[in-house]
Order: structure tokens, then C-alpha cells, then sequence
């Protein structure tokens, strides 16, 4: 059973591995040489005795074959209603088969589940709402990319994504010493716009610990000033911890269960260290869900719950908001029609759709909800990973569509959009569907905040 | 082969029938695994039982769930048929002797004209269910033939009970006996077929209201999911 030059079983864990893999530009050998990676059948059933118990087993057992999922998914209306695009298909064909089969099945077979697994379903949940016996093929879903994974059938950027985590501790090459450098100069960018500001590192005992998407730290650091300028404003005690500040998990749509824990743990023991009362996430679906929901397990807490409360920033924001701690100037409110498009990660899946709704109505004067809205929310198109797999990129625009029609029906031409997946997705919306979508605004709430927000008294500010 | 039937057969069969789905449940239970789920069943077991106990009377009310109304002719269908496939094995007339003579105790029984108009609801439905295999293209594109041996291995007793009731005649006897042997043969293969769903239905469906509650969002929700 040949291993390749790039592809290979092992998860990615050393700096030089990583590089190595990079430099197959688009993952072209990569997949190349998985088509003659064998699968380890025997293995591969041993680990389905171990992991695949009664839940999943039931769930494949008595699907009823009603098709009650089929609409749904918005990948089977947005593939024109594809049957190869029905939920209960996708896993019957793939993880049930693999099942039934006992592990024999071939590379062939493998690859195809890959496609299915990372371009098939996002991982969005909305079907288990729909079945009448409560199958969630999401849930299936994601437990079958672990097992890809595990096996080596995972798409070359999900490879590359959890082998960062494992080897920089974040979803890029952003160090601990990079991040810390990172808070330092923006200070000094905006210091003179809000003198006394702060990014407060490694500091005890404070009121909220911030974590952020790594990605904030590379490309996006005006949204690490603007969450330091809301809780300079806010008048907030808080603090980024050295280490443990990456909330995101590729690891977790990668299915490498080991780097997903070993993510969380950091973050924990971040609160462990610093003491902070409670700890707020940036604006990002897919790691609150790492990090919130899914995370209490992977870091083997009984209770199920995290070491402190953990917020979403939308909950920070509502409660800012609700308490006075942030006041929205009513002239500066948004005065266009309005829509919303939560993470899938945090309403269906943590229940949080109420407070985006309370912010709502603090920071637009004419909010229209889009149709199946909170917990029914469709995905953007782009969740669960879509976004960064350029193998499945055709089928990842074609996914975007169900979204944009959403939009568009609301009369809306701008978009809140709390969730870094969400918001590349509209991005992509309009660069792929230029015609539909070209006057379409978007924005995350940080941004928005600002601009409305009322600067107290004490508060020095500078605008240039 | 008659005394077989109405003799030995029937008390094998109601007895594959209750053990093999109390051990599909037993198992069912035992396989969970809160490390592998990622659900606190057992620490937020309180919160948790309300969320299954809303999962599960929610989509037994006909139009109770967004699912249910999203398919208005499945549900209509769907409640056709299944009202009187659980109503009529216990609460039928015949059904309630054959329960006091062999089993030794009775139950009140319907009415003859309502527990007509289920069985003929409960045929209408079925075959409405059936419809849906072949014309609703997402049903049609997933049923395989186990499917079919299902629908027809829980049509048999109906048909045949129907059909001994209305048009018996001289041939009552014969049908009396094929609608028998139709019944001790889907309870037999109750436990092993996706007619297991009798009691995985109630599990699976406390199991997610349990993961919705416990684990995603439940304490954020204050009530029950909004299936």
C-alpha cells in the first residue's frame, strides 16, 4: 500500500512536512497519488466497530427512504434537485456502504466518499430539523470526514489547515510571537486616534479574555483594532492570552479529532492561567462551535459545559448594547433595507439567533429577515470548509446560489454578516454572480459598530 | 397447520415481537456513548429529557413540526396510516378477544364503524405512502426494494383483515387465516427491519432532542428546540 511524496496517512506535524506539502502547488500530485493509496480495509472496519455505534447505526438503519430531507438541503435544491444531492443518499452511499461492505471497499470508493464528505454537505444541520426520526446527516457527516481523514482521504487543504493548527497552534503560520507582535504594532497604528488604548496581553483576572481567527491576526488586522476600539469604548477589562488565542478549527472540517482537542485545550488553559470571567469570540461560526460546543468534549469535561462562560461576540454585543455599556447614535443607524445571515454553527447550533435579532434592532431602522430564518437558517454555501477547497470550487459556487437568492428576495442590498465563512461566501457571491449580486453590501458587525456608536465623554478620540 | 398457526405460532411470534424490540432498545441505549456523541447525557440529564420528551410528542402531532408542514400530503398520509396501525392491534373488537383468550387480559374495544373507518384510513394512507415511492421523485430516488417488502409486509394484515371483514363470505375462514399468518409474520420480522422504527422512532428522536438540548443551544433557547 504505497504512500505518495504528498500524500500520505499520517496528519501533518512538523514545520517542514507543512512546507513540503505547500509546495505542491493546489494539491495536483497530492491527489494524484492518493488514487493509488490503498486502503487499510482491515483498519478501517476496526475503527468502524469502535466508533460507529448505536446512534449512527440506527440512523442508517431506519431511514425510511421518505425523502422528507431532500428539500432541506440547500445543495439539493441549489444542484437542481439532484437525488445524488439528497442527505439520506449521500450518507446511504457512502458511510452505509462502507458499513454494510465491512471495510471492503477500495480507493475508488474512498476518494468518492471524500468528494461527498467536503462537497456534499457543509455540515450545517439544517436536515435533522426536517426528519421525522431525527437523523442528523450533518453529525453522520462529519463523523465520516474523521474517518477519511484518519485513513487519508482528505482534501489537500484540509490536510495543510489541520497540520497548521498542529504545527503553529493556529489555522496559518501565525505564531504565538507573531500575534503578540501583531497587538503591539497595531497599537501603536491607533494610538493617536484613541489614546490610552490598549491590547492588553496575558493579563490576570480580567473581565473577558478575547480569541480571534488567525486570519484576523494575518490579513485582516484592522478587525483586531476595531474589537480593541469597541472594548476601549465599552469600557471593558480585558485581555488576549499569548498562547490559546486561535478560537478557530480547520481540524474540526478537516475531522483530525486529535488537533481539534488538542486547540481547545490551549484555550482552556488559557482561562486556567489568566482567570478571566468570561471569554468572548470574534465574530466566526465554525469556531464557536469548536470551541463552545463541540469543544467541552474534546477537552474531556465531564459536564459538557467550557471552564467559563464563553460568549459569541454577537452575545457580547447584544449585551454591550441591552446594558448601555455601547449606545448607537440613532442618526447613524443603517437606513437602507437590511438583511441578516447568522453562522449555522452558533443559531441552529448554539441557539444564539435571539441576540443578532436584539442587535438588529439597535443598528437598523428597516430590518427584513430573510424566509427560514434562526434555527431553520440555510448555510451561506460556503461552510464546513467549502470555502478553502479549490478541488470543489465549481461545486462550491453553485452552492452560493440558494444564499444569494435568499438575499435577494429580502430587497436588501446590504448584509450582516457575523461569521468569517459567511462573509467570504457573499464576498464570493459577488465576484461569481456578478449580475445578481453587484450592488450587494456586507459587512461583520465590528465595522458597523463603530461607525454608529457614541463616543463617550471620557473617552479621548482623534479622528484624522 | 392451522392449529400451528392460531396455536404456538401466535405466541412465538408476539414473543419475537416484544423481546426482539425491547433488545433492539436495550441495545440501542447501551451503545450509546457520550464520548462519542459529545453529549453530557448523563451530567444534563434533566435539561435533557425535556428536550427529548418535546422531540418526540412534537412530530406526533400531524403538522406539529416545520417538517411536517413543509409536506402537507406526507403528513396526511403519513397520520392516515399510522393512527390506525397503532390503535387497531390492541383496541379492535376481535383483536380484544384474541388478547383476552390468549393472553388474559382485555382491553376496551373501538366501536365496530370507527375501527372501520381506521383500517380503510390506515389502506388509503399506506397506499398514499406507497404513491409517494413512486411519484415523489426524492422518495422514488432513494426506495430499494427493502422498502417495498416493508410496505408490503405491513399492508398484508390490513388487506387481508379488511378484506375477511367485508367480503368474507364463504371464504371468511381463509382470509381470517391469511390475515393470521400476515400479522405473525410482520411482527416477527418487527425486530430486525426497519420496523424496528416502533421503538428506535421514540430513541432516535429523544436522542437529538437530547443533543439539541444538552449540547447545541438548549440553555440559550429557554425552551424546547422549535422542531
Amino acid at each position: 500500500m504505497p504512500e505518495g511524496n504528498f500524500c500520505k496517512r499520517a496528519p501533518i506535524t512538523t514545520e517542514e512536512a507543512l512546507k513540503h506539502l505547500l509546495t505542491d502547488k493546489g494539491g495536483a500530485q497530492y491527489y494524484k497519488e492518493m488514487e493509488s493509496l490503498e486502503v487499510d480495509q482491515a483498519q478501517l472496519w476496526e475503527d468502524l466497530q469502535k466508533t460507529c455505534k448505536s446512534r449512527t447505526r440506527t440512523w442508517l438503519d431506519i431511514c425510511a427512504h421518505c425523502g422528507m430531507c431532500a428539500d432541506s438541503c440547500f445543495l439539493y435544491t441549489a444542484n437542481n434537485k439532484d437525488p445524488k444531492q439528497i442527505p439520506s443518499y449521500k450518507l446511504q452511499h457512502t458511510l452505509g456502504e462502507m458499513i454494510r461492505r465491512k471495510g471492503k471497499v477500495d480507493t475508488a470508493f474512498m476518494m468518492h466518499a471524500m468528494d461527498v464528505a467536503w462537497s456534499q454537505c457543509t455540515c450545517c444541520n439544517r436536515c435533522a430539523v426536517y426528519c421525522p426520526h431525527g437523523i442528523d446527516t450533518g453529525v453522520m457527516n462529519s463523523y465520516m470526514r474523521g474517518i477519511l481523514y484518519k485513513h487519508g482521504y482528505t482534501p489537500w487543504e484540509m490536510k495543510i489547515g489541520s497540520g497548521m493548527h498542529r504545527v503553529y497552534h493556529a489555522q496559518m503560520d501565525v505564531t504565538e510571537d507573531d500575534f503578540v507582535d501583531t497587538c503591539e504594532w497595531r497599537i501603536e497604528e491607533i494610538e493617536e486616534i484613541w489614546p490610552g488604548i490598549e491590547i492588553p496581553v496575558e493579563k490576570e483576572n480580567a473581565d473577558i479574555m478575547y480569541v480571534i481567527n488567525a486570519r484576523e491576526a494575518k490579513h485582516y488586522p484592522e478587525d483586531i483594532d476595531d474589537a480593541a476600539i469597541l472594548f476601549h469604548i465599552a469600557g471593558e477589562n480585558w485581555t488576549v492570552p499569548r498562547e490559546g488565542w486561535e478560537n478557530t478549527s480547520l481540524a474540526m472540517f478537516a475531522g483530525d479529532w486529535e488537533a481539534c482537542a488538542d486547540n481547545v485545550k490551549r484555550i482552556y488553559a488559557a482561562v486556567e492561567r489568566l482567570k478571566p470571567k468570561a471569554v468572548v469570540g470574534t465574530e466566526c461560526g465554525h469556531a464557536h462551535r469548536a470551541t463552545v460546543v463541540e469543544g467541552p468534549y474534546w477537552a474531556g469535561r465531564e459536564d459538557g459545559t467550557p471552564p467559563v462562560r464563553f460568549m459569541h461576540y454577537v452575545e457580547w454585543v447584544a449585551e454591550a448594547l441591552r446594558s448601555g455599556k455601547l449606545k448607537i447614535d440613532p442618526a447613524k443607524k443603517l437606513k437602507q433595507k437590511v438583511t441578516l445571515q447568522d453562522a449555522c454553527n452558533y443559531v441552529r447550533g448554539n441557539g444564539l439567533s435571539k441576540y443578532t435579532r436584539e442587535i438588529m434592532t439597535y443598528i437598523a431602522d428597516d430590518f427584513i429577515e430573510m424566509t427560514t430564518p434562526g434555527d431553520h437558517n440555510y448555510c451561506c454555501g460556503g461552510g464546513g470548509g467549502f470555502n478553502g477547497i479549490g478541488k470543489y470550487r465549481a461545486q462550491r459556487n453553485i452552492a452560493l446560489k440558494p444564499k444569494l437568492d435568499q438575499i435577494n428576495a429580502t430587497g436588501a442590498d446590504f448584509v450582516v454578516a457575523p461569521c468569517h465563512n459567511c462573509w467570504d461566501a457573499i464576498r464570493d457571491m459577488k465576484e461569481v454572480y456578478e449580475k445578481d449580486a453587484h450592488s450587494l453590501e456586507w459587512s461583520f458587525l465590528k465595522p458597523l459598530l463603530i461607525k454608529m456608536v457614541i463616543i463617550p465623554d471620557h473617552i479621548e478620540h482623534n479622528p484624522d | 397447520m392451522i392449529e400451528f398457526v392460531e396455536g404456538p405460532l401466535l405466541y412465538i411470534s408476539v414473543a419475537v415481537f416484544f423481546f426482539g424490540l425491547i433488545a433492539r432498545a436495550i441495545m440501542y441505549i447501551r451503545g450509546l456513548s457520550q464520548n462519542l456523541e459529545r453529549i453530557a447525557y448523563r451530567p444534563q440529564l434533566g435539561r435533557g429529557l425535556v428536550g427529548a420528551f418535546a422531540s418526540i410528542f412534537k412530530w406526533l402531532i400531524p403538522g406539529g413540526t416545520h417538517g411536517w408542514r413543509r409536506q402537507p400530503f406526507m403528513t396526511l398520509v403519513f397520520f392516515l396510516f399510522h393512527i390506525g396501525a397503532i390503535l387497531l392491534p390492541f383496541f379492535l373488537l376481535g383483536h380484544t378477544v384474541v388478547l383476552q383468550y390468549y393472553f388474559g387480559f382485555s382491553l376496551p374495544a373501538l366501536p365496530s364503524y370507527l375501527a372501520d373507518i381506521l383500517a380503510i384510513a390506515a389502506i388509503v394512507g399506506l397506499l398514499g405512502l406507497a404513491s409517494r415511492r413512486l411519484f415523489v421523485p426524492e422518495a422514488r430516488a432513494l426506495t430499494t426494494s427493502h422498502d417495498w417488502l416493508i410496505l408490503a409486509l405491513t399492508a398484508a394484515p390490513f388487506i387481508t383483515g379488511v378484506v375477511a371483514r367485508f367480503c368474507g363470505g364463504e371464504s371468511y375462514e381463509t382470509w381470517m387465516l391469511a390475515h393470521i399468518i400476515a400479522a405473525e409474520i410482520f411482527l416477527i420480522a418487527a425486530p430486525f427491519t426497519k420496523l424496528s422504527h416502533i421503538v428506535l422512532y421514540f430513541l432516535s428522536r429523544a436522542q437529538i432532542g437530547m443533543d439539541f438540548a444538552i449540547k447545541r443551544g438548549g440553555h440559550q433557547r429557554g425552551s424546547a428546540f422549535p422542531w
